[in-house]
C-alpha cells in the first residue's frame, strides 16, 4: 500500500508534507493540486513531516492538498529508443508533449511503446545468467542494443525461455528467468533504474588505458582525455565553453553521446535540435542525432529537475556502457546543477558552506564523476563512460567552490582564459594552466607510443615547453621593448606563437580545420617542431617577425586544406622552400 | 489589479517585518495575491495555518489589526489589443488616465516554452547603429543587455534602437526609472509617432522598490500575448535589471535567506533566467526579443548581477566613452552578440564576416600602438596608420549616433581599409578584395 500525506507548508518549491505511513529518503511522490499531479522528491524527513522538493511550479498549492508516495526513487526508463530522443531532466519526452508551452503535471513516456524492434536472442534456454548479462539484441539505428538481465536482479538466474527472433514491442516478454528459489521473472526490453545509484554489473573498472579522440587539437595533442576518463572545462562567459562542448559532441570518438543541457540557454539547445539531425557523424557517416540523446533542462525550467538532469544523463550513459559501448557524457553546465543544490539547501535552512553552497558539495561532485570509467564486462568486453563537464565560475574566478570541487574529482582540466578569448584565440583553452593527468599514466603513455608515435609524449612536452618559454619572453619583451631584448627572444616568442596558431588554435566553424584526426595531429606537431628546430639568421627583430608570420600563414592554410591534398602539398612545398634557406 | 468577489477577510496580524506580515488564515494558496490595509501583497510562505505575505510597498504604518483580503489568484494582467499605446504601473493598472483594459485575464510569470518547440532565431533586426549591426548583429528571439555605467546614456540608446527596429510591438519594462527618464521615453515614443505600438509598464524611483519585481513578468505577459496569440514580432526593453536584482536581494534579506555572492540571493541565476529565457522565436512566426540594461559599478563585470546575466543572455553590448574622439561608442572588444553568426553573410552581404573581423583586428592593433606610445616606445609607420584609422573607425562606425544601412557600414569599412592599409595588411580573402577594395589613397 502506498503511503499518503497532506501538504502543511510551502516555501517556493519546498513543500512540507505530513505523512501517514512510511517514506524513504529520495522517494518520489505526487502532490494533487486540484487534479494536476506535481512530481516531487523527499529530501528530508523529521518525525511525521517529509520535506519534498517539487519539480514544478507550486503556484496555487494549498495546505491540505493530498500527496501520494510512490515507494521508489526517481527512476529512468531504459530500453531501445533512447537514442535521438530529447528529454527534460526527468526523462519526459519533449517531442511528444502537446502545445508550445510546457504544462506542469504533464508527463510523457520516454520510450515509444508501440514501435516494433527486430529482436535477436543471444542467450539460450538453460543458460545461467546474472544482472547486466546479455539476453538478446535489437538494432537501434545501427547500434546493437543489448537486452540485458535487469540490473536490479540479484543472484543467479536460469533462462527458462527466450523469445525467438522477430519484431516485438518493448513491453513484450523477451525472456523468462527463474531464480534459485524457483520463482519466475519476466524480462521485457525495458527496465527501470534509480538515477542517483550507479549501475554496476561489471567485473572491474581498470585505470583508463587509452585516449578518446575528439579531433580538437588542444585536447588530443596537448592534454588528451582518456576513454572512461573525466575532464572539465571552466571558463567565464563568452569564452567558448559551449562551442567547445558542441565540437566535442560532433566529433568525439564515441558511439553514444548524451548531452545534458543543464540550466543553460534554450537557444543553444535549439541549435542542437536544428543541426544534429543534419550533421554527419565523421566516424560512421550517419546523422549525428542517431547517436545522441539530449537531456534538456534549460535555465527557465524547474530548478529541482535541473539537479536530476545530470543524473538522468549519467544513468543513460551507464546503460549503454553495460552493452559494451563507448558513451560520452557532456554536461553543460555543472555549475547550474550546483546552484540548484544551493537553492534547496538554502530553503532547508542548512548551515551553508563556502559561497552559500551546501557543505557536502565536494562529495556530491566527486560521486558524480566517479561514475565515469572504462569497465570490463562479464563477457570480457569493455564499455566506457567518459565525462566532460563545464563549469561557469562566478566572475570567472576559479577560486570558487564548484571549480575547486570539480578539480579534485576530474582528471583533465581545460581552463578557458578570458585573455585568449579577447584575442579571439579559439578554443580559448589555456595551454599552460590546463592539464591532463592521464599523460602521467604509464598505460596511456604506452598506448600513445603505439597508437601515435614512439616519441609522442616527449614531443608534446617539448611543444608545451616552447609555449611556456614563449610566455616568459613575451613578458620580457613587453617590459623592455622590442629593441631592448636580443633577437633570440623574439625567435622564442614566435616559436610559441607558431605552436599557438597552428596547433592550439582551431576554427570550430571550418569544415576541415574543426576536425583533425590523430594522424594529422601527429604530422602537424612533428612538422611544427621541425620548423621550431630550423636555424635562421635575422638582421633585426622585424625580419624575425616577418618570417614567422609568413610561416604561420602558410601552415594555417595547410590546416584549412584537406590532409595531404594537392593544395596541402602546395603549401608544404612553400614551407620546405623557406626551411631549406635556413642557417 | 481588480479583485474578485468572495474575498476572505482577516484582521489579526501575528508578525510584521519591514517587508512581510504573517497571519493565521485558511484555504490560502501559494503565490496568491492579497491586500494588507489596502496595499498589495503576495503569499510567499505557508506554514501550517500561518501565511506569510510580502507587502510590495513596504509595511510602514501597518497595524496589527490591519484588514487582510485574499484574492484567490496570483498576479494577473488583462490582455487584449487595447494594451497598445498604454502606460501601466507595476500592478498593470493604467497610469495614463485611460480606461481599464478589458480582455482575457492571464496570470503573469506563466510557464516556459517547450525548448523542442522553439525555432532557431534567424531574423536580423537592423538598428542603424554600426556598433550593433556591423559588429554585434541582433537577431529576433535574442536576449541581450547593455552593460553600462550609470552615467552613460543607455536609456537614450535603447529608445533609439527600439524606435528604429522593425518590430510590431515595443514593450517597455521600466524598473526604478527616474521620473525624468520616464518622461524621456514617453516623449521619445510620442514624437516618433510610434505610440500605438508601444506598451509601457513603469515603476519609478519614487515608488517602492519591491513593486519592481512585478514589472518584467507584466511586460513579458503582454509580450507573450502579442507574440503567441497574434504572431507578432515583439521587442521588450527592460531597464534597469540591476535595480530589479537589488529588489530581489532586499526581499530575500528580509525573509532571512542566506545570501551568496555580493549579498545577492542564491537563486539570482534562476530568477534572472526565468525572465530572459522568455525571449523566443516561436514556430508560427511570432517572436520576443529582449534588450535590457544592466548598470555596472565602475565597469565591474565580475559582480554577481552582470556575471549571472552574462551567463544567461546571448551576448552583451558595452557602452564606452572613447576619449580619443569624445564619442560614446559600442566597445567592439567586450561586446558580443552570440547569435550574429546566424544572420551575417546570410541576410547581409557576403563580405560582412571578414570586414567585421578585420576592422576589429585593426582597431586592436591601434590599441596596442597606443599602449606602446604611452610606454614611450617608438611607433612604426603601421602603428601610426592604425591610430589614424582607429579615430575614423570610432567616429564613423562605432559611435552610437551613427544611423546608416548595413551595406553603407560595409562600404565605409572598405573605404577606411583602402585609406589606411595595404591589401595584405587587411588579410582579407582574395576574392572579396577584388570585388570590394576601394583604392582611395
Amino acid at each position: 500500500m502506498k503511503s499518503t500525506g497532506v501538504v502543511t507548508g510551502i516555501i517556493a518549491n519546498l513543500v512540507t508534507v505530513e505523512v501517514t505511513g512510511h517514506v524513504s529518503q529520495n522517494e518520489i511522490c505526487y502532490i494533487d493540486l486540484d487534479g494536476t499531479k506535481l512530481m516531487a522528491e523527499v529530501i528530508k524527513v523529521t518525525g511525521k513531516n517529509a520535506f519534498v522538493q517539487v519539480y514544478e511550479s507550486t503556484r496555487g498549492l494549498k495546505k491540505g492538498h493530498t500527496v501520494e508516495f510512490e515507494g521508489h526513487m526517481l527512476e529512468v526508463m531504459l530500453g531501445p529508443g533512447l537514442l535521438s530522443s530529447s528529454y527534460d531532466g526527468l526523462q519526459n519526452n519533449l517531442e511528444t508533449m502537446e502545445g508550445v508551452f510546457l504544462k506542469r503535471g504533464e508527463y510523457t513516456s520516454p520510450l515509444d511503446h508501440d514501435k516494433k524492434w527486430e529482436f535477436t536472442p543471444v542467450a539460450a534456454v538453460g543458460d545461467k545468467v546474472t544482472a547486466a548479462e546479455w539476453l538478446g539484441e535489437v538494432k537501434e539505428g545501427w547500434l546493437p542494443h543489448k537486452i540485458m538481465v535487469p540490473f536490479s536482479f540479484k543472484g543467479e538466474y536460469t533462462v527458462k525461455s527466450i523469445t525467438a527472433k522477430g519484431e516485438y514491442k518493448i513491453d513484450e516478454t523477451m525472456a523468462v528467468l527463474v531464480d534459485t528459489a524457483g520463482e519466475e521473472h519476466i524480462v521485457t526490453m525495458v527496465q527501470k533504474w534509480p538515477v542517483k545509484v550507479a549501475i554496476g554489473g561489471f567485473v572491474e573498472k581498470p585505470r583508463p588505458y587509452k585516449i578518446m579522440e575528439t579531433g580538437v587539437r588542444c585536447i588530443d595533442t596537448f592534454n588528451p582525455i582518456a576513454e572512461g576518463g573525466t575532464g572539465f572545462i571552466p571558463g567565464p562567459f563568452g569564452c567558448g565553453k559551449t562551442v567547445l562542448q558542441h565540437a566535442i559532441a560532433k566529433q568525439g570518438d564515441a558511439e553514444v553521446i548524451v548531452m545534458a543541457a543543464c540550466g543553460e540557454r534554450a537557444n543553444e539547445v535549439v541549435e542542437i535540435f536544428t543541426e544534429f539531425p543534419e550533421l554527419v557523424d565523421p566516424h560512421t557517416g550517419r546523422k549525428l542525432m542517431e547517436r545522441t540523446t539530449i537531456i534538456c533542462n534549460t535555465s527557465n525550467m524547474p530548478v529541482a529537475a535541473r539537479e536530476a538532469s545530470v543524473y538522468t544523463a549519467m544513468t543513460i550513459c551507464e546503460y549503454y556502457r553495460a552493452m559494451g559501448l563507448k558513451a560520452l557524457l557532456l554536461a553543460d553546465s555543472t555549475s547550474r546543477w550546483a546552484q540548484a543544490l544551493r537553492e534547496m539547501s538554502n530553503r532547508l535552512e542548512e548551515l551553508p558552506g563556502a559561497d552559500a553552497f551546501p557543505v557536502d558539495l565536494s562529495a556530491i561532485i566527486s560521486n558524480f564523476y566517479a561514475r565515469a570509467g572504462i569497465v570490463k564486462l562479464k563477457n570480457g568486453q569493455t564499455g566506457s563512460v567518459t565525462v566532460i563537464g563545464t563549469v561557469s565560475p562566478a566572475g570567472g574566478n576559479l577560486k570558487e567552490p564548484v571549480t575547486e570541487s570539480t578539480k579534485k574529482a576530474a582528471r583533465c582540466f581545460y581552463g578557458l582564459a578570458q585573455i585568449r578569448a579577447d584575442k579571439k584565440r579559439y578554443p580559448a583553452v589555456d595551454p599552460i594552466d590546463s592539464y591532463s593527468k592521464y599523460l602521467e599514466y604509464d598505460e596511456i603513455i604506452d598506448y600513445l607510443r603505439e597508437r601515435v608515435d614512439k616519441d609522442w609524449v616527449e614531443k608534446v612536452n617539448r611543444a608545451k615547453n616552447i609555449v611556456r618559454k614563449g610566455k616568459e619572453v613575451s613578458e620580457q619583451i613587453n617590459i623592455l621593448g622590442d629593441d631592448g631584448v636580443p633577437i633570440s627572444y623574439h625567435e622564442q616568442f614566435w616559436k610559441s606563437e607558431l605552436i599557438d596558431f597552428i596547433i592550439l588554435q582551431q576554427d570550430a566553424f571550418d569544415k576541415i580545420d574543426s576536425l583533425t584526426s590523430i594522424d594529422r595531429q601527429e604530422y602537424m606537431l612533428t612538422l611544427v617542431l621541425r620548423v621550431c628546430d630550423a636555424q635562421f639568421q635575422f638582421e633585426s627583430f622585424e625580419d624575425c617577425n616577418k618570417l614567422y608570420k609568413e610561416l604561420i600563414n602558410i601552415m594555417k592554410q595547410m590546416n584549412y586544406s584537406e590532409f595531404k591534398s594537392e593544395q596541402f602539398n602546395k603549401y608544404l612545398e612553400q614551407l620546405n622552400k623557406i626551411l631549406s634557406n635556413d642557417k | 489589479m481588480t479583485s474578485k468577489a468572495f474575498q476572505r477577510t482577516y484582521t489579526q496580524l501575528e508578525a510584521i517585518t519591514k517587508a512581510t506580515t504573517s497571519l493565521k488564515a485558511q484555504g490560502v494558496s501559494n503565490d496568491e495575491l492579497a491586500t494588507v490595509a489596502g496595499r498589495l501583497a503576495q503569499v510567499v510562505k505557508i506554514k501550517g495555518d500561518t501565511v506569510t505575505l510580502q507587502v510590495f510597498s513596504g509595511t510602514e504604518g501597518i497595524p496589527t489589526n490591519a484588514e487582510v483580503e485574499f484574492f484567490g489568484e496570483p498576479p494577473a494582467l488583462n490582455v487584449s489589443d487595447e494594451l497598445a499605446g498604454r502606460f501601466f504601473n507595476a500592478y498593470g493598472d493604467p497610469i495614463d488616465n485611460g480606461p481599464a483594459i478589458e480582455g482575457e485575464r492571464r496570470y503573469i510569470g506563466g510557464p516556459s516554452v517547450n525548448p523542442y518547440k522553439r525555432k532557431q532565431p534567424s531574423q536580423l533586426i537592423p538598428t542603424g547603429i554600426a556598433g550593433i549591426d556591423l559588429n554585434n548583429t541582433l537577431v529576433s528571439g535574442q536576449k541581450i543587455p547593455f552593460f553600462a555605467d550609470p552615467d552613460q546614456p543607455y536609456n537614450q540608446v535603447m529608445a533609439q534602437v527600439a524606435l528604429r527596429a522593425d518590430v510590431d510591438k515595443i514593450i517597455l519594462g521600466g524598473m526604478g526609472l527616474s521620473n525624468d527618464d520616464y518622461l524621456y521615453f514617453k516623449q521619445a515614443f510620442e514624437s516618433a509617432g510610434a505610440l500605438n505600438k508601444i506598451i509601457s509598464f513603469v515603476n519609478t524611483t519614487d515608488q517602492p522598490p519591491v513593486e519592481r519585481l512585478l514589472i518584467p513578468d507584466m511586460a513579458l505577459t503582454a509580450a507573450e500575448y502579442f507574440a503567441v496569440d497574434k504572431n507578432e514580432k515583439v521587442l521588450v526593453l527592460l531597464t534597469d535589471m540591476t535595480l530589479y536584482a537589488d529588489a530581489l536581494s532586499i526581499v530575500s534579506n528580509r525573509m532571512d535567506q542566506i545570501p551568496s555572492k555580493d549579498s545577492m540571493p542564491g537563486s539570482l541565476y534562476s530568477d534572472l533566467a526565468k525572465i530572459y529565457e522568455k525571449a523566443v522565436q516561436l514556430p508560427d512566426g511570432g517572436s520576443i526579443t529582449i534588450i535590457a540594461v544592466t548598470t555596472l559599478n565602475e565597469g565591474d563585470i565580475t559582480h554577481a548581477i552582470p556575471d549571472n546575466t552574462g551567463y544567461i543572455t546571448e551576448g552583451q553590448l558595452f557602452l564606452r566613452q572613447d576619449t580619443d574622439t569624445g564619442k560614446v561608442i559600442i566597445d567592439p572588444f567586450r561586446s558580443l552578440s552570440r547569435l550574429k553568426q546566424l544572420v551575417i553573410g546570410k541576410q547581409t552581404r557576403e563580405d560582412h564576416n571578414q570586414v567585421m573581423n578585420t576592422a576589429v583586428r585593426l582597431y586592436a592593433d591601434a590599441s596596442n600602438a597606443k599602449t606602446k606610445l604611452e610606454n614611450g616606445f617608438d611607433l612604426s609607420d603601421y602603428d601610426l596608420r592604425c591610430l589614424d584609422y582607429a579615430k575614423e573607425y570610432s567616429t564613423r562606425l562605432l559611435a552610437i549616433d551613427v544611423n546608416i544601412s548595413i551595406n553603407e557600414m560595409l562600404d565605409t569599412a572598405w573605404e577606411l581599409f583602402g585609406k589606411y592599409f595595404t591589401k595584405p595588411e587587411t588579410g582579407i580573402k582574395e576574392a572579396l578584395i577584388e570585388k570590394y577594395w576601394k583604392d582611395n589613397k
